[in-house]
């Protein structure tokens, strides 16, 4: 007989970004509970709103099967006393004892039954050990000091096995069948089984599957609400019983930025906002309530009335701000620490303004426009709107900077100099743009590493790792051409560091290939913004005829140079090749090498790979009829020379031994 | 005595500290120089009313009560949209720190509900709860006002007859005209005599005649001071966290002898 389990933890509101993690993380523990103890069954689902943590689980054996434990004892060569105190001690006779062979010699040994213990029982002890293991972000104590500690306060406990509560203890919770409903809209005590507590909640008020709260909020949205995934996803564990309202509020508010205006109803309110004739702000939102219905339109009305008071005081900031130049903000940058070390946002800024100038020079941008924008950058950090909306620094700086006149492209280079802030946003629309967000990353990764705040395991409280792959993205798709020493420095861990970004960026971005990536990105690549190219030429050249069992033949030549230890170099003598298949490789070499210098050069990879792939039947023919180690020393250096200088003058484009063939 | 909020009163400060059960509700004006809109801003004020209320140890129903006590002054709660969003509470200044929620009635922040774990840098024996209400954003509410300042005070007379005065001249003393120099040396003076007293306490006997609530009283003194320069734009982000570690110095001082004073051999000696 297999049994289904329940386990439901009830708790006070859990923040709702630290839920879905807490789940993967209970599921993981309970399947380590059932494993260690030889419980069979597997977990069916996890499931939570803010007020319960729920794991369900079936065909759980009732009890542990009986084990026969072999237990040795003493050599059968020993005396007849070690033998005795053996039985004694495994508490049997003598008769009860086997003889067993082992690779040391004969031994006694006993059989020992071990009865399988009640699947209940052992679930008893190991649930209260099991829920405070579930591990969140920060985590309290309610029941005094020293008290157990868990995410917020456990109020009630419902665990099952088949019909039968589980029972034990927590911070003085007793484990039983009565669950809660929603606050407002359910009992707060129901009483269920593990057939009925879905419908019974449902019942009172709760949505047990995200899922459905999800599916439940996307229905009233509405078609012209703008997309915001991260607050669906907030507000789908924000609420036990999720249904929308739309409000609107006065259109005079429009005249404030929509960024200002999106994000104060994003962020303060967790409200959607709502898109007219293209990208234009309708003054309207929709928020996501816990309850059923607003019967009198009380809700719509308490929620318009706040959003008032916001957009008020967003009006009251963007006024107060603009009473100061931007530029006239530097001076207080002084007092803005950047990093102890690293000193003050004003010097930050002054190594940016001259970064961004050298780049600027080799990119063949404008080496004033990137370094207003570049001095522009940090000066809205002391404004009082980004004091209240942080997220929105730079963004503000930028629409100050237009506000006070600025031109597009400096006022847009300082809005976008934070970009991108993720894998999926886009890098800064313009040259300017994109320059001083190279400049503050870059200068952000040389000082950090400097100091030796590299980034380990999961810390990176610089999000050094964010602004890495900024810089990798922005290289790569804004084609700028630079050179990765000029951007980091001479340290060799930063180096290593963005290669390896680079690496992420271009195989779970992009979607090439692993093996592609690692032909293409060597430690002595130095031109990101190449990369891609070569890439998207290996990618199509791969699948013709002569391109992977070349990359296998270049392959065995630099096993072949390894095993000989080959570190010669030199000119090859001609006059030493067999004429036949060597000399003809070597012919075919030469040919190739001009037309493949000529290829690359105009950066068109696809046609300098097609002509190295066609070397593939001599060097075949090679491998076939001549033997490199050659008994005469000469011939042997030879051939290895010939076999090196292929190898080395055809891998400047990507080291096709790194290719991974399939035969 | 001017307080940021509910939470320094020494009602609750002290109070939390220490083994002994407690509970305690009061009416607290909480003044915040930089919260202040001229008068212009429908719920943002310099100073706003808070209901505070201490239970210590909470209770396990306590969300349940708090529910009731809204229902208590009339919000139908059947009829509006209650969330409990995660808001941890922290104020440097005093070494303390709690984790709980801001309360959102029908998109408005209504209450703050802190478990409080550390207070004076110290672990709490017992974990009170503490509910904040805010007064004129409730009363706003249920009298369906646009602004606090349109309640009705008394019959005729509206909350912005009593208050608007009191918000317009303080925001233009906070923001604009406050005598930076004078502020500074006054939090000086303030921080000086509170470390004074504490430093006077090791020695002092009787121990439960000693005066550290006045003590304490410098300390909020120092704190508020910290806040209308800070209003005032006078403390850079550098300078930011040395003040505040000032001040705070100053909290746990009071804070660790207030804990001796009312060790229980003090007490007993009190009590003879």
């Amino acid at each position: 007989m297999s049994e289904r389990f329940l386990l439901e933890i009830g708790v006070e509101e859990v923040p709702d970004w630290m839920i879905e993690p807490a789940l993967e993380h209970m599921r993981q523990l309970f399947t380590e509970v059932l494993a260690d103890n030889n419980l069979g069954g597997t977990v069916d689902s996890v499931d939570a709103t803010p007020r319960r943590l729920v794991l369900r689980a079936s065909g759980i054996a009732e009890a542990q099967a009986d084990e026969t434990k072999a237990i040795s004892g003493p050599p059968v060569s020993s005396g007849p006393g070690a033998v005795q105190g053996f039985a004694k001690k495994m508490g049997v006779s003598l008769d009860a004892l086997q003889k067993a062979q082992t690779p040391k010699g004969e031994y006694w040994s006993y059989s020992k039954k071990v009865e399988g213990r009640k699947s209940i029982e052992v679930l008893a002890e190991a649930l209260p050990v099991l829920i405070p293991k579930i591990s969140f972000p920060k985590t309290m104590y309610w029941t005094g000091k020293g008290g157990v500690r868990f995410i917020r306060p456990i109020r009630w406990i419902v665990a099952l096995l088949g019909n039968e509560v589980i029972p034990f203890e927590l911070a003085g919770v007793k484990s039983g069948r009565t669950t809660s409903g929603h606050r407002l809209l359910g009992k707060p005590e129901v009483e269920v089984t593990i057939d009925t507590f879905a419908d019974q909640l449902h019942t009172n008020g709760v949505v047990l599957s995200a899922k459905q709260r999800r599916a439940m909020i996307e229905s009233g949205l509405g078609p012209n609400v703008h997309p915001d995934e991260a607050l669906l996803q907030t507000l789908v564990y924000l609420t036990e019983y999720p249904s929308t309202i739309h409000g609107s509020f006065d259109r005079k508010y429009l005249e404030l930025p929509r960024e200002i205006l999106s994000t104060v109803m994003r962020h303060h309110q967790r409200y959607f906002s709502v898109n007219v004739g293209g990208d234009n702000l309708a003054p309207e939102f929709v928020a996501v309530m816990n309850t059923s219905a607003d019967p009198d339109g009380l809700v719509r009305l308490g929620n318009e009335r706040v959003l008032r008071a916001r957009f008020n005081d967003a009006r009251f900031f963007w006024d107060i701000d603009l009473r100061r130049n931007l530029a006239d903000r530097l001076e207080d940058l002084k007092n803005v620490t950047f990093q102890a070390k690293l000193g003050s946002y004003f010097e930050k800024t002054e190594r940016v303004v001259l970064l961004a100038k050298q780049i600027a020079e080799a990119v063949g941008a404008s080496r004033v426009m990137c370094g207003r924008a570049a001095q522009l950058a940090k000066c809205d950090l002391t404004t009082e709107m980004v004091k209240e909306l942080t997220e929105l620094q730079g963004i503000v700086g930028g629409l100050y900077a237009r506000e006070q006149g600025e031109s597009a492209e400096i006022w847009r280079a300082v809005y976008e100099h934070y970009k991108p802030v993720s894998m999926e946003d886009s890098i800064p629309s313009t040259v300017t743009g994109q320059v001083v967000a190279l400049a503050d990353k870059c200068d952000t990764l040389r000082g950090c590493f400097e100091i030796g705040l590299m980034p380990t395991g999961s810390r990176d409280p610089f999000a050094l790792r964010r602004a890495g792959q900024g810089v990798v993205k922005i290289l790569v798709e804004g084609g700028l051409r630079l050179k990765l020493s000029d951007l980091v420095g001479d340290n060799p861990q930063l180096r290593e560091f963005l290669l390896d970004r680079a690496k992420y960026y271009f195989r779970d971005v992009r979607g090439f290939k692993y093996d592609e990536v690692n032909a293409v990105l060597t430690p002595r690549t130095e031109d990101l913004g190449d990369v891609e190219a070569r890439l998207q030429a290996i990618r199509q050249v791969r699948p013709t005829e002569n391109f992977e069992p070349l990359a296998a033949s270049f392959k065995r030549i630099a096993n072949i140079l390894r095993q000989a230890q080959f570190t010669g170099a030199g000119t090859i003598d001609v006059s030493v090749l067999e004429p036949g298949p060597e000399l003809d490789l070597h012919r075919e070499f030469l040919r190739t090498s001009d037309v493949v210098f000529s290829h690359r050069k105009a950066r068109n990879y696809d046609a300098a790979l097609e002509a190295i792939g066609s070397l593939r039947p001599k060097v075949d023919l090679f491998f076939d009829k001549v033997l490199v180690n050659a008994p005469e020393e000469r011939v042997r250096q030879n051939r290895l020379l010939l076999l090196s200088s292929l190898l080395t003058e055809f891998s400047a484009i990507a080291d096709f031994s790194e290719i991974v063939t399939t035969n | 005595m001017e307080v940021g909020a509910g939470t320094m009163c020494p009602e609750t400060f002290l109070r939390v500290t220490g083994p002994k059960p407690y509970k305690v509700a009061y009416v607290q004006p909480s003044r915040r120089p930089a919260d202040g809109r001229y008068g212009e801003n429908p719920n943002r004020l310099y100073k706003h009313q808070q209901l505070q209320v201490i239970l210590k140890p909470s209770p396990s129903n306590i969300l349940d009560l708090y529910l009731k006590s809204l229902e208590a002054i009339g919000i139908d709660l059947g009829k509006h949209d209650i969330k409990f969003e995660e808001d941890n509470w922290e104020s440097p200044t005093l070494g303390a720190w709690g984790i709980g929620w801001q309360v959102m009635l029908d998109g408005m922040e209504i209450t703050q509900f802190t478990y409080f774990q550390q207070c004076g840098g110290v672990d709490l024996d017992l974990v009170p709860a503490e509910i904040t209400y805010g007064l004129e954003r409730l009363v706003a509410f249920l009298q369906g006002k646009e602004s606090v300042y349109e309640i009705e005070w008394t019959p005729g007379v509206s909350y912005g007859d009593v208050r608007l005065a009191d918000e317009l001249q303080n925001s233009v003393y906070n923001f604009e005209v406050a005598d930076v120099e004078t502020l500074w040396q006054l939090f000086a003076i303030y921080e000086r005599e509170c470390q004074r007293l504490v430093g006077m306490y090791p020695k002092y006997v009787p121990k439960e005649r000693f005066p550290l609530l006045s003590a304490y009283d410098y300390v909020l003194k120092c704190s508020n001071t910290f806040n209308l320069l800070d209003a005032r734009g006078a403390i850079s982000v550098t300078e930011r966290v040395g003040v505040i570690a000032r001040v705070r110095k100053l909290a746990v001082g009071v804070a660790q002898a207030w804990l001796d004073q009312n060790t229980p051999e003090h007490a007993e000696a009190a009590a003879e």
